[in-house]
């Protein structure tokens, strides 16, 4: 049972892979998505409004399915798309629907009376969103977002349907052959469980580093 | 010099500004005082657009803007050669004193960043708080977070320094060392309009006192002349109030 975790974590880089690549690009349309609703753009709002809606409100395994093997049926340069490139794709936009909306609320919290000091000191609004108000709001948001990250590194098993050897096709495909069902997979959700272990430990250093200007 | 002319504000269908006419002269400190309610927070939030007035022109040194018709740029016009002293301090609680002193100059003046730091450096000394210069606003008194407050303004050499009841949200013993501070930039002869209700801090360092009522300037002077021989009954009867 235990030979099989030097071959599981073979395929822990993957999963990684995909999970952090996947979590960087959402945090990245998340804050953009945010930034929207908050100000409101005409038209663009009612688009981001729509996003948001469709990707929180559809599975995200339809999700994956819809991109990997719908969707190059109508677009056919997505044909040569690969299984890792489709789930990073549809783990970005999925979470970045859910990010998009504790982002938000974290900039609404942002003390109202800090974005007009901003103002009157002749910041524009880009100065104002980068320099005091996604600061705070990113403390706020923290320990949301690296809820989602947790969710993110287990959602990557997903993309094991699209024909992916990540750690979860890995087990499969070991669990098959050996017919030793039950110790594969309780050897991966270990893996996966001290995985999601140590970065709540690193949230716990995080968090107290982003408090440091709070605390008296 | 600063000039207003016919400045409107409603909020809603309610008129806060009811066209008001005001020109301050370079190094003038003028003391805006009247019964809450009355439009003279607003009357400050418009000339730096914080609240957008409706119609009016306002001159700020080299520029003027039609409010009605105001471009983005001259917004940012304005606030950059105006400085604001909030009542409740509106310190960035993410940057330490220094911080909220050297960020303005650095990413809106564009200044270096060590020239900034030596401004901060000696603003700080004078406002008292050498010893705070690392410390962020959660861990500061109300009376220190304010001082860090007009010292920010300090630093922007503002045509115009604009101070919203800035002792009004301050415990009593922290109201004498903001004074103070406020006596130390008048004395610099730096242009200020000021809405207090410290009378007798307004008696001392104003140039002309207004006192506003319904959203319009009631009544003007030199302080000897507002608080010692009103001529409206309106200011009359607010200063009996108010000086008990």
């Amino acid at each position: 049972m235990l030979g099989l975790v030097p071959i599981l974590l073979g395929y822990l880089p993957l999963t990684l892979f995909m999970a952090v690549l996947s979590m960087a690009c959402a945090l990245v349309l998340a804050s953009l998505l945010a930034m929207e609703r908050v100000a409101r753009i005409p038209v663009l709002d009612g688009i981001v409004v729509l996003f948001i809606s469709f990707f929180r409100g559809t599975p995200l395994l339809v999700q994956l399915f819809l991109f990997y093997y719908g969707l190059p049926q109508v677009m056919p340069f997505l044909t040569n798309m690969t299984g890792v490139q489709a789930a990073i794709i549809g783990l970005t936009l999925h979470f970045s629907a859910y990010m998009a909306e504790s982002i938000r609320a974290a900039i609404i919290g942002v003390d109202r009376s800090q974005w007009e000091a901003a103002e009157a000191v002749g910041m524009t609004r880009t100065q104002m969103m980068g320099r005091i108000v996604l600061p705070q709001a990113a403390r706020v948001a923290a320990p949301t977002l690296v809820n989602y990250f947790i969710d993110m590194i287990k959602s990557t098993s997903l993309a094991f349907t699209l024909g992916v050897t990540e750690m979860m096709g890995a087990t499969q495909k070991e669990a098959a052959g050996s017919f030793l069902y039950f110790e594969a997979f309780i050897v991966v959700a270990l893996i996966y469980w001290a995985i999601v272990e140590a970065l709540s430990f690193a949230q716990k250093r995080l968090e107290f580093s982003l408090n440091r200007a709070f605390t008296r | 010099m600063i000039r207003l002319t016919g400045l409107t504000k409603r909020f809603g269908a309610t008129p806060v500004l009811n066209g008001i006419d005001l020109t301050i002269e370079q190094g003038e400190r003028v003391v805006v005082i009247g019964p809450s309610g009355t439009g003279k927070s607003t009357l400050l939030r418009c000339i730096n657009f914080l609240d957008r007035p409706e119609a009016g022109t306002i001159q700020v040194g080299d520029l003027t803007v039609d409010a009605a018709h105001a471009s983005r740029a001259q917004i940012l016009g304005l606030r950059r050669r105006t400085a604001f002293v909030f009542q409740n301090y509106a310190l960035f609680a993410n940057k330490t004193a220094r911080q909220n002193i050297t960020e303005a100059l650095v990413t809106v003046q564009r200044r270096p960043r060590a020239e900034a730091e030596a401004r901060a450096d000696a603003i700080l000394a004078e406002t008292g708080l050498t010893e705070k210069a690392d410390s962020f606003p959660a861990a500061l008194s109300g009376g220190q977070q304010q001082r860090v407050g007009i010292g920010r303004a300090m630093a922007l050499d503002a045509d115009l320094m604009l101070f919203d009841e800035p002792t009004s949200a301050l415990d009593p013993e922290w109201v004498g060392e903001v004074l103070d501070l406020m006596r130390r930039v008048a004395e610099r002869r730096q242009t200020m309009l000021i809405v207090t209700h410290e009378m007798q801090f307004a008696r001392e360092i104003a140039d002309r006192v207004i006192f506003m009522d319904g959203g319009r300037i009631v009544e003007q002077g030199p302080p000897a002349q507002i608080f010692e021989a009103p001529q409206d009954e309106r200011t009359r009867s607010f200063l009996r109030r108010v000086t008990r």
